[in-house]
């Protein structure tokens, strides 16, 4: 009997850590006891992108999602769905405004407006058998490539698709690739995949190297093709063991395929690749502190000149490009430039993965084309906000990024119209807020992160992020005063002018991008000491309300710092200044006559 | 365990020789080296770091300031179960501090500390990549998400050996 169903379930991080794992066991063991192994077979994918909802697993071909499955649903998704023929109805994700189960992820709202190229076969494929990812067109366009096509028509084709570098910057790929092509010609080059994926809440190219490794092993080596380079290097996170190990499988298969190695497809063309681990080093990001870092020495940025086209890798001209940049390599050679750049805006083509976090009902991996609104991220794909709150920010680009807010929600996205708003495309990372986060403290934490991260090789970067902090930490304290508002804009554009790379350049973007759009909160925190999202604990202030205190006296007893006095059956007080705002009275307190103001 | 002294016996020596050779000796694979090293010892004191620098034939404060660059090598020996909080942005709005402050509370020990036993350590890390589940944090791999501070108290019972 040939296998006649699939059965799909989620590899990845999210839904690995939620016990996708067990599930597979469970659901071998149950086709086994049934005798079914001819007839159905689980395949561990990639990731599905609605983590949110996970672990998922997806029967095919009649494509229905199951979501938050448990190890003890295996059983009835064998004997019901696979054996009878009919749904497992309460696995199946309910439209919050219909009410109504879906079944076909394609008519889930999370779905509808997505339109996926970097993560075509994410979800799709076994991210460790090469046969599955070349029946997905997998080395395909290597092989046209490199049979049917020169360098300078490849690049051509690369330029005239007009995709932009989707690490952060958005150089465009075609011209990095003629630059390194036309460097030191008939020199020993290198092409680097930047797969340092540092930026906190983003996780989009750890989620395409464990979902479709091959697709970024094949578009290094028609980048090596083009500039002439024969061995790849991949620099990748020590935090990422499953993408490590996928990429170590696919690489192996791929040399024993002949799709790597020496003489690729009897072309004449050599191509290998290897793993250099990061060692968690946010500046690494940075493509000269990646190449040291790769070299064996401590990850610090050098000036620009020279690039990395003209000496890179051990001095050599080399290519660096991100994971995201590469998966769209392969589609664009075999669909053509004339199909990707019809998708997008006008100066921004294709479409951009975003991790989509926060405050927002569907948290997960997204991939849009550019030029999608925010409103509709935010609201249809999304979801809304978590627990009916008030939308306040998104943040986009990390520590280098800013925050949009409510008045950017109609803005079309892509790489200008967020640099315009006083933000970044960045990696892809979006954190959404609501009005429970304090935009002040927002602002702290990632400088926090920054400071943290600063190699401290130049003194804006080192000296001047810390004084930020510390004037951020000021006001947060009920501090400040608004001379230290003007310090803070004056030494923010100071750093932005003066640091040595990237890291440091952007580094004030969350300061100057939450003073801009909410001025307003920082005045309240520096003249009235307030806090209106109630995150700043030192601008807290508990207060009892004396016709709703009972005189219990459970609060006076928990106060770790006796602040509260009073008598019995008479109402009590707090001491605002013993008070250390611990909330442990708040939450003692039976009759609600304690409120924080 | 104290401190980061330790004494190199011959059979560690062997094994860090055993593990640079493996890389050709290649300084440009420190990196690689110090990952596989630290994977073996659990953390990289200096008497390591000395024998590694021998090997490459490199001077030790190179190695030294490559340890102390990179924020996954450590001089001090973790807690037999490491805890790592995970302080993301995504993490950070669902509240990650206070799980972070549940266990500094419970475990009576700040971050990058080790419990006296030598049972618990807790260190604070970025993003592990599971935002759906946010607030996470992880013991020895194992992920725990969506967590709320009453969480910490029983996942710590877990581990009482």
């Amino acid at each position: 009997m040939a296998i006649k169903m699939h059965i799909l379930v989620c590899g990845g991080t999210g839904c690995t850590a939620s016990g996708s794992k067990e599930i597979i066991e469970e659901l071998n063991k149950e086709l086994t006891a049934h005798d079914l192994n001819d007839f159905a077979k689980v395949v561990v994918t990639g990731c599905f992108g609605f983590c949110e909802r996970g672990p998922i697993v997806k029967i095919i071909p009649d494509n229905t999602f199951y979501t938050r499955v448990k190890p003890e649903d295996a059983k009835e998704i064998i004997e019901e769905h696979i054996i009878k023929g009919r749904k497992v109805q309460r696995l199946l994700y309910v439209a919050p405004d219909t009410n109504q189960s879906v079944s076909d992820s394609k008519h889930m709202e999370f779905y509808k407006k997505q339109v996926r190229i970097a993560l075509r076969n994410c979800g799709f494929i076994d991210p460790e058998n090469i046969d599955e990812s070349i029946a997905r067109d997998g080395y395909a366009a290597l092989g046209k490539c490199l049979t049917e096509m020169t360098p300078e028509q490849v690049i051509d084709e690369i330029k005239k698709s007009g995709l932009r570098g989707r690490g952060g910057a958005g150089f465009p790929t075609g011209l990095k690739w003629e630059i390194a092509s036309k460097s030191r010609v008939g020199e020993q080059k290198y092409v680097v995949c930047n797969a340092d994926e540092g930026d906190p809440g983003a996780f989009m190219d750890r989620s395409l190297l464990e979902g479709d490794p091959h697709s970024i092993l094949e578009a290094m080596a028609i980048c090596g093709y083009c500039i002439g380079a024969n061995h790849g290097l991949i620099y990748i996170r020590a935090e990422y063991p499953l993408a490590i190990h996928r990429l170590q499988v696919a690489i192996e298969q791929a040399e024993q395929y002949g799709l790597l190695g020496k003489d690729i497809l009897g072309t004449g063309f050599d191509f290998t690749i290897e793993l250099r681990y990061g060692a968690g080093a946010f500046v690494c990001g940075e493509e000269t502190a990646l190449i040291h870092s790769m070299e064996g020495k401590r990850g610090e940025p050098t000036f620009k000149p020279p690039f990395p086209a003209q000496s890179g890798y051990l001095e050599k001209p080399t290519n660096v490009n991100n994971v995201e940049t590469y998966a769209n390599i392969p589609v664009i050679i075999n669909k053509g430039a004339d199909w990707f750049n019809k998708i997008g805006t006008e100066k921004s083509k294709g479409t951009k993965v975003f991790a989509l976090a926060g405050k927002i009902n569907n948290v997960g991996l997204i991939e849009v084309p550019m030029g999608i609104t925010l409103r509709e991220i935010i609201y249809e794909i999304g979801g809304g906000i978590k627990g009916g709150k008030k939308f306040k920010a998104v943040q986009t680009g990390g520590p280098s990024g800013g925050c949009l807010t409510e008045k950017h929600l109609d803005t079309p996205i892509d790489y200008d119209s967020l640099v315009a708003a006083g933000s970044m495309m960045g990696s892809g990372g979006m954190i959404v807020m609501d009005e429970d986060d304090c935009m002040v403290a927002i602002a702290k934490f990632y400088l926090g992160f920054t400071v943290d991260e600063s190699c401290g090789k130049c003194t804006p970067c080192r000296v001047g992020n810390k004084r930020l902090l510390e004037i951020l930490t000021k006001i947060t304290e009920g501090k400040g005063t608004m001379q230290d508002l003007e310090e803070l804009k004056n030494l923010s554009n100071v750093i932005k002018d003066t640091a040595l790379c990237g890291l440091g350049q952007t580094s004030p973007n969350p300061v100057l991008s939450t003073i801009n759009n909410f001025w307003d909160e920082y005045v309240e925190h520096v003249t009235e000491k307030k806090c209106r999202a109630g995150q700043c604990k030192a601008l807290k202030k508990y207060v009892i309300d004396p016709d709703k205190c009972k005189g219990c006296t459970a609060c006076a007893r928990a106060c770790p710092v006796s602040a509260i006095t009073g008598t019995v059956k008479n109402p009590h007080v707090i001491d605002q200044d013993k008070c250390i705002k611990c909330g442990t009275c708040y939450e003692k307190c039976k009759f609600g006559a304690i409120s924080i103001k | 365990m104290c401190g980061s002294k330790v004494n190199i016996s011959e059979a560690n020596y062997l094994k860090i020789k055993e593990i640079c050779a493996s890389f050709n000796n290649n300084p440009g694979d420190l990196i690689n080296v110090l990952h596989k090293t630290q994977d073996h010892f659990g953390y990289l004191p200096v008497e390591v770091q000395k024998v590694v620098a021998e090997c490459l034939g490199i001077p030790a404060t190179r190695v030294y300031g490559v340890v102390s660059f990179y924020s996954f090598f450590t001089m001090k020996p973790k807690g037999k179960y490491a805890i790592s909080v995970c302080l993301g942005t995504a993490c950070y709005v669902k509240g990650g501090e206070k799980i972070l402050d549940a266990l500094k509370s419970e475990l009576k020990i700040s971050e990058g500390e080790v419990t006296p036993d030598g049972k618990f350590s807790i260190d604070v890390l970025r993003c592990v990549g599971a935002c759906g589940l946010a607030p996470v944090m992880t013991i020895n791999g194992k992920t725990y998400g969506r967590l709320v501070p009453e969480d910490v108290k029983g996942i710590l019972a877990e581990y009482a050996d």
